[in-house]
């Protein structure tokens, strides 16, 4: 037998992330990972250079909910490491599969304030899955191993690994197979008992008015196929919350469209109506409840989930399955009678006719261009089909009522932690993982500021995205609560920005600025055409607001709605072909 | 749900956790304490028969469902192998006190007798105090520290609990037990037909 290899740390790491099938890290370089990416060049790794390591984290992010796979983020110890928090808080909030290795000290180092020392192993352990501070050579593949096993299995998550440098620098002959890995504490798919499948399909058998709640959990799970059997098996119509949407195609007619604070008013007034919830990897925000005490106050609820401690976490449940939901989901059909529900989908239907009146693609064009027009002729000139990045706001709530998904992996958006700066480089990954599609990022001029470095991503990796800023001059999410509930004192929402368009000519991207409804169709037709990634700066309406809402605290019925006088003004409703059932 | 009751009054719960003895991991179970808002009342911490494995117990004040949220919650956490509610289970419960008491030499005979008649220990005996040592019941401790009191207490020290489930049965010896129970909400053993509409033939469990 010959000698084992003699491999470093370092290229460890690399042959570590391949073997796992990983071919693109998001990164930035630093002393303390320094020996990481010398070693990087001797192996088939595609790394993108980020302007700001925030950006790492979110591509990686908006890579793995593009793809479904793990994305890897890399950077060096102390402010390196530290700028990633934000990413990887949002990707454990909305259960994201994102690796985090991050270079540290040298293991003397460590506990002397050194050069860019930061533990953050301890500043991340709140916001991780499970993290790893490794300190010696041997320790460096099985740790990689782990972490990408723990960050995708199970309910996903961030994983950080930490390697001190000189664990990258030192040698080892040791041999590592990913068999020996052992995580006794670590059981990431539970499985329901017999008897609880049985209660879930009595309920389900048994109700008159059900509600399918359909969570971020049915993509992650990839149990499209066996909601949609659920949904037309058993006539259930299904609410989808934010980052669930794209869970059901939204043009199936049991597809009622978004619930919560910005839901459509007929998906919540079903949801209080319902006599039972079927609630489907989903974790009952209180973005979607609205006040707990009335909350879909005569309904049983159904709870699957694979991760059981959200079970009665904001809302008690009647019955809880903890598992895979595609497994779950499987096992659970068989036991489900089909049925018909005209009269429950019937009513519905009555509560949709009257919202309808009032949504905006009714109303006449006043000359003013709006964000919900942007968006919709965006979503018509795409065919649907795009993969849209938002941030997060007034833009992003529109994005999710008026760009309807029919396809899952189709949205990325911060959901539970609201981060801004999140839609250009989740978009960025997500074009990395899926070269192929179409990918549009909707922004407001807000969030757009707080990430545009990433523009110089865009423009040294050549990658082609669609660039849509709805500009009105405003932190328009927080002006419409202070309109609201702070009697428009607009305290530091009225906002300066650059030219956008121009600032995109001057990263050597297209760039593209429009005030009116006329222009919007010719302008998109215009940057999708282009080979260079376009930036559309959409000047639209100052003070529109997001209808309907909830207000935080409020119960679901009691939503604000687009004003009367609004709909006085647009006598009939238009001829809209494309939001009928 | 069984709502209601006694079971989800505020009081002192008690858990038994076993973990790998890894660094940083009774970092992640306090991290995960106070991140979820649990006042940790006391922790101790020490190796268990498996190697490898530490076994805390964990006292904690709290409801019925916060217990439970606690459970599923340390489950979450990579490391940590079992967790186990032991407040109403037929369990040992003890924690270690030390009392350094003011005594001179008059008063120290009846601190002695005192300390003795409720099973505690005298370890050390300087001119103007005694060191009394107990090993007993949390409730007890108090009561041992009351009596105590008015002779002047300079300095105490306490373990916090330590607890065991009485009899043979050994949690971690059964390979099987180390899995993940199946903590879940309702529980098939509540029939959600109960508190609804009538039943139909197929909705009994």
């Amino acid at each position: 037998m010959s000698e084992p290899k003699r491999r470093t740390g370092a290229q460890l790491i690399w042959e570590t992330l391949l073997r796992e099938g990983v071919e693109t890290v998001f990164g930035y370089p630093g002393g303390a990972i320094l020996p990481a990416y010398d070693a990087m060049l001797d192996y088939p790794i595609r790394h993108i250079l980020v302007r700001h390591e925030q950006g790492a984290t979110h591509m990686a992010d908006g890579f793995a909910r593009a793809t479904g796979r793990v994305g890897v983020a890399i950077a060096t110890s102390g402010p390196g490491a530290t700028n990633m928090v934000t990413g990887i808080a949002t990707a454990m909030l909305d259960s994201s599969p994102i690796v985090c290795i991050t270079g540290q000290v040298g293991s003397g180092l460590i506990g002397t304030d050194a050069f860019q020392e930061t533990d953050i192993t301890g500043v991340t352990l709140p916001i991780t899955k499970h993290n790893y501070l490794v300190t010696e050579v041997d320790q460096i593949a099985p740790a990689i191993h782990e972490a990408m096993y723990v960050a995708r299995s199970g309910r996903p998550g961030p994983v950080v690994v930490d390697i001190t440098k000189d664990a990258q620098q030192a040698a080892t002959t040791g041999q590592w197979d990913p068999a020996d890995i052992e995580l006794p504490g670590y059981s990431p798919t539970p499985r329901p008992r017999p008897a609880e499948y049985r209660a879930a399909a009595a309920l389900i058998n048994r109700a008159k008015r059900p509600v399918i709640l359909a969570g971020h959990g049915i993509l992650l799970s990839e149990a499209t196929a066996e909601v949609r059997e659920l949904v037309e098996r058993a006539d259930i119509p299904a609410a989808m919350t934010l980052l669930g949407l794209g869970a059901v195609p939204a043009r199936h007619p049991l597809n009622l469209g978004m619930m919560g604070m910005h839901g459509e008013s007929w998906v919540n007034h079903a949801i209080q109506e319902a006599d039972l919830l079927i609630a489907l990897g989903m974790r009952f925000d209180d973005r979607v409840t609205g006040k707990l005490q009335q909350y879909a106050p005569n309904a049983r609820k159904i709870h699957l989930d694979i991760d059981p401690s959200e079970f009665d976490k904001n809302v008690r449940v009647d019955l809880a399955l903890a598992g895979d939901l595609a497994a779950v989901l499987g096992e659970l059909l068989p036991s489900v009678r089909p049925r018909r529900r005209e009269k429950w989908i019937d009513a519905i239907t009555r509560m949709k006719g009257d919202a309808a009146v009032r949504d905006i693609q009714n109303l006449p064009d006043a000359g003013v261009l709006c964000a919900a027009h942007v968006i919709h002729d965006i979503w018509r000139l795409t065919g649907g089909r795009a993969i849209l990045a938002t941030d997060v706001g007034q833009h992003q709530m529109w994005a999710a009522q008026y760009y309807r998904h029919d396809e899952p992996r189709s949205l990325i958006t911060s959901g539970g932690l609201g981060t801004m700066g999140f839609a250009l480089p989740a978009a960025v990954g997500a074009k990395v993982g899926r070269p192929d599609e179409e990918v549009w990022v909707i922004a407001g001029d807000g969030g757009f500021q707080m990430t545009m470095c990433e523009l110089a991503t865009i423009a040294q990796e050549r990658l082609k995205l669609n660039i849509a800023i709805i500009n009105n001059g405003y932190l328009g999410m927080v002006r419409q609560w202070q309109e609201f509930f702070y009697d428009r004192r607009y305290a530091g929402t009225p906002l300066l920005s650059p030219d956008f368009a121009a600032l995109a000519r001057s990263f050597g991207l297209g760039g593209e600025s429009v005030g009116s409804r006329a222009e919007v169709e010719d302008a998109v037709e215009r940057a999708r055409a282009d080979e260079r990634t376009v930036v559309l700066d959409f000047r639209v309406e100052r003070e529109d607001t997001v209808y309907p809402m909830v207000p935080t605290g409020a119960e679901l019925q009691d939503m604000i709605r687009r004003p009367e006088p609004a709909l006085a003004a647009s006598g009939a409703p238009g001829p809209d072909g494309e939001r009928e059932w | 749900m069984s709502g209601g009751g006694e079971g989800d009054a505020v009081r002192p719960r008690v858990f038994a956790v076993w973990v790998e003895d890894r660094p940083g991991v009774l970092n992640r179970i306090t991290s995960l304490f106070r991140r979820r808002g649990f006042n940790i009342e006391s922790l101790s911490v020490g190796r268990a028969k498996a190697p490898g494995v530490s076994r805390m117990t964990i006292v904690v004040r709290t409801d019925a469902t916060g217990a439970k949220r606690m459970a599923v919650q340390l489950y979450r956490l990579v490391n940590v192998l079992r967790a186990d509610d032991i407040t109403g289970a037929a369990a040992i419960r003890k924690e270690l006190a030390m009392f350094k008491v003011s005594a001179n030499a008059k008063e120290r005979t009846e601190v002695i007798q005192l300390a003795t008649a409720t099973g505690a220990r005298i370890v050390d005996v300087a001119p103007g105090s005694v060191v009394v040592e107990a090993a007993a019941a949390p409730e007890k401790i108090e009561g041992l520290a009351e009596v105590l009191r008015p002779y002047g207490i300079l300095e105490q020290v306490r373990t916090g609990l330590v607890g065991m489930a009485r009899g043979a049965e050994s949690v971690m010896s059964d390979p099987a037990a180390r899995r993940v129970p199946q903590p879940s909400a309702g529980g098939a053993e509540d029939d959600p037909g109960a508190a609804g509409p009538p039943a139909s033939s197929d909705g009994s469990v």
